[in-house]
């Protein structure tokens, strides 16, 4: 019963982690190729 | 340096599930409030490693508002990000924590309030290294930095009052911990610090690959002012 | 030390003087606080019960926004005529400027909470149980705590985007324990019981937050 909410707990922490993970991880690969690009010219 | 990142990465993961274990298993059950008590063994290491980077950020301000190093602004940036962060897992796990006990989601803590309050001071760092543009965004964010970092003490003073004044539910409860839930309680935090410090690397070389593009692009618009991206 | 309080004298004259003739910025506000008070009344009845015992905190958020009002048009002025870029590159220190608008800036504040004052008396039928004086000191050191904090960050939002936004948006956060004690000593005060702590704590937070505000200026001015 109340066991719902610790699972909701870790859970809403590890999602706030990746979320933001992902937006760093998105971010660098994206510049990344940006960077190969500029290179390149 | 280059293999230390993966490597590192390993052993925070290793040291995260084993803390995971410490925190869900081994730990004894509380008795008054059950296994949602075992909230606690994520709620307050993230709030330790928020507070932790908050002060680096700090550091990283004042280093940066006398000796100007770039570096300096980029550990500042990161760490405000990270804290922020960890201060939002603290915010969404303290209501989580509050309701199953006391049946309201939020209450007027002093723990909880301070976080709030240090979140409100940091996000709106944040807010204004992303609305300022161009070579100040360091110096303007470094200062402000200084002013939040100053206000802390008084954040902490005034809600202890105001607390002592009107009395509030004490999340966490008081007193004695047992040893073997304060050990939990330190393997979590160490293993969420190692992983705060993880996002801190990623993040810092996010930053300086965000840099060198700009930069670069500065450069080709400079040698061809005609050419676009 | 004549010369930086010369300086501060003459901008803070200038300022009066330019405010005095044209009555841009006062008379906006004086009416903006009017219906800042207004809107109150409806919104929290003046007659329950416990509007009156919130009363303390009302007429702070009622200061609040027209202290935000009157800071957001600080440094207006300046910018239109390109004054800062002069006081940038002349040899008068930064400080004696952030004083000067500083100070300025709580008459201004000041004067709007004279006249607010009286409203929310009557219109909330406040009553004073304690000693009313100390009611003048809070108002004191809680204006100067605002206006200290808001005029540092105007100077600040001018290199921002969003200008108007970005200055509630930086005081609001840092302003908060200013904010709790001050609407707490009013609350205290007005129902009989003792403000000191909360006294000491705005004293204690205006100089600390004065003294680096003052250091900070001429860096965030010269901000390049």
């Amino acid at each position: 019963m109340k066991n719902g909410y610790l699972f909701a707990a870790y859970a809403a922490t590890w999602i706030i982690h990746i979320a933001y993970l992902s937006t760093i991880i998105t971010r660098y690969s994206r510049l990344k190729r940006e960077i190969e690009e500029l290179k390149k010219r | 340096m280059k293999r230390a990142f993966p490597i590192f990465g390993i052993l925070t993961a290793v040291l995260l599930a084993y803390a995971l274990y410490q925190a869900l298993v081994v730990a004894p059950t509380e008795q008054t409030m059950g296994d949602v008590q075992r909230i606690f063994y994520y709620h307050v290491p993230s709030a330790w490693t928020a507070f932790i980077f908050f002060f680096i950020n700090f550091g990283a301000s004042v280093v940066y508002l006398v000796k100007r190093r770039p570096a300096a602004d980029i550990i500042a940036l990161v760490c405000a990000e990270v804290g922020v962060v960890f201060c939002t897992v603290v915010l969404i796990t303290g209501p989580i924590w509050a309701r199953p006990v006391w049946g309201i989601w939020w209450t007027w803590d002093m723990r909880l309030t301070s976080t709030l309050v240090l979140w409100l001071i940091y996000v709106s760092y944040l807010l204004l290294r992303r609305f300022s543009s161009g070579g100040e965004t360091p110096v303007l964010a470094a200062a402000l930095a200084v002013l939040g970092a100053l206000c802390v003490p008084f954040v902490y003073f005034s809600i202890w009052f105001f607390r002592t004044q009107h009395p509030q539910p004490v999340m966490g409860g008081g007193g004695s911990i047992d040893p073997r839930m304060l050990h939990a309680l330190l393997i979590n935090w160490l293993a969420f610090s190692c992983f705060a410090f993880m996002v801190c690397w990623s993040r810092y070389r996010l930053e300086t690959l965000q840099r060198d593009v700009d930069q670069a692009h500065a450069l080709k618009s400079l040698r061809d002012p005609r050419g676009s991206r | 030390m004549s010369a930086p309080t010369g300086i501060t004298r003459a901008t803070l004259l200038k300022d009066l003087r330019l405010e005095w003739r044209s009555k841009d910025a006062i008379n906006s506000m004086l009416f903006f606080s009017l219906l800042v008070v207004v809107v109150f009344s409806f919104s929290f009845d003046p007659s329950a019960e416990e509007s009156r015992a919130i009363a303390g905190g009302l007429v702070w958020v009622a200061f609040l926004f027209a202290a935000v009002v009157a800071l957001n048009q600080t440094w207006a002025r300046e910018i239109r005529n390109q004054v800062l870029d002069a006081y940038r590159v002349s040899p008068a220190p930064a400080n004696a400027l952030c004083v000067a608008k500083t100070l300025g800036n709580f008459i201004l504040v000041s004067i709007l909470e004279t006249l607010m004052t009286p409203l929310f008396i009557v219109f909330y039928r406040l009553r004073s149980i304690g000693p009313a004086w100390q009611l003048l000191v809070v108002v004191a050191l809680g204006t100067w705590a605002l206006v200290v904090n808001g005029t540092f960050f105007a100077a600040m939002s001018l290199r921002t985007r969003s200008r108007e936004i970005m200055l509630p948006l930086l005081l609001f956060p840092i302003s908060i324990p200013a904010i709790l004690a001050m609407v707490q000593a009013t609350t205290a005060i007005l129902g009989g019981e003792g403000a000191r702590f909360w006294i000491v704590l705005l004293g204690t937070y205006d100089l600390v937050f004065t003294t680096v505000c003052l250091l900070l200026f001429e860096t965030v001015l010269n901000a390049e």
